[in-house]
């Protein structure tokens, strides 16, 4: 039934946001993580999010014009019409490593060199923030979806 | 004469149908409110609740997509305070036409029951 749909979408919200916090928070625990060797060291890690639609926004006016024929039809539609999202995948930073003269570290190379994570702090914060705010939204979302069903459900009944 | 139940709830009926499926839209845009190319979509209400008593399909033409006041680098066109503000909007109507499906429910029990 399409009414229930709202809540996967406000779930998927609440899902990519919580993968999102996940990688801020395996980034702030490797901002200072070092390494000798440039490959070996950690790269900052970031979520792609993607919208997951089964109609893109060309097929619609295909689609509603055949909806017209039946009002099954446009339920249907309405139903493609409203996308969840999805983490597609994570993305590492490339970015060089900083190298840092520091040759009594344990860790140093040959040169006396360490090099350092690639992890933005103050971007992990915002971006920390950002996801925290998204979630609670679609957890409002949630809530208020629930209510209105539960008085739905109470139709007549009063 | 037969009572038509569909004729007796009158535009509520149809409206509660539309509110339900803006939620699930105001949901979805709230939930890809950090997706790269989203683009925020709305109904037009009136228009969509008209078509829905022509008896023509609600949605489709109706649902539009949003002029963002300011565009996001990444290509995301959701104002995630405008998202939130039609929300509560939205399930405040949705509230009232529950209330006036439930006077015309109320009523025809009082009909029915003659007390």
């Amino acid at each position: 039934m399409s009414s229930f749909k709202v809540f996967d979408i406000a779930g998927s919200g609440m899902s990519a946001e919580s993968v999102r916090l996940n990688t801020v928070a395996s980034n702030l625990a490797n901002a200072d993580s070092v390494s000798g060797d440039p490959s070996q060291v950690y790269q900052a890690k970031h979520p792609v999010f993607q919208s997951v639609q089964a109609l893109g926004a060309a097929n619609l006016g295909v689609a509603a014009l055949a909806a017209t024929v039946v009002g099954a039809a446009a339920n249907q539609l309405a139903q493609q019409a409203s996308a969840s999202v999805k983490v597609s995948g994570i993305a590492s930073n490339t970015a060089a490593p900083e190298a840092r003269y520091d040759p009594s570290n344990p860790l140093a190379n040959s040169d006396g060199y360490v090099y350092s994570s690639n992890v933005n702090v103050v971007e992990e914060m915002t971006d920390m923030i950002s996801a925290s705010r998204s979630y609670q939204n679609n957890v409002e979302v949630m809530n208020t979806a629930r209510n209105m069903m539960l008085d739905t459900l109470k139709l007549g009944q009063s | 004469m037969a009572l038509s139940l569909d004729s007796y709830l009158g535009v509520h009926a149809q409206a509660l149908t539309l509110e339900a499926q803006r939620t699930e839209l105001l949901a979805a845009n709230m939930a890809n409110a950090d997706t790269p190319n989203y683009k925020a979509r709305d109904i037009d209400f009136k228009a969509a609740l008209a078509a829905a008593g022509n008896g023509a399909a609600a949605l489709g033409a109706n649902l539009k997509y949003r002029v963002p006041m300011a565009a996001a680098l990444d290509g995301n066109t959701v104002d995630t305070q405008l998202e939130q503000a039609a929300f509560a909007e939205n399930s405040v109507r949705y509230q009232a036409t529950l209330t006036f499906l439930n006077a015309r429910l109320k009523e025809l029990m009082t009909a029915i029951t003659g007390s």
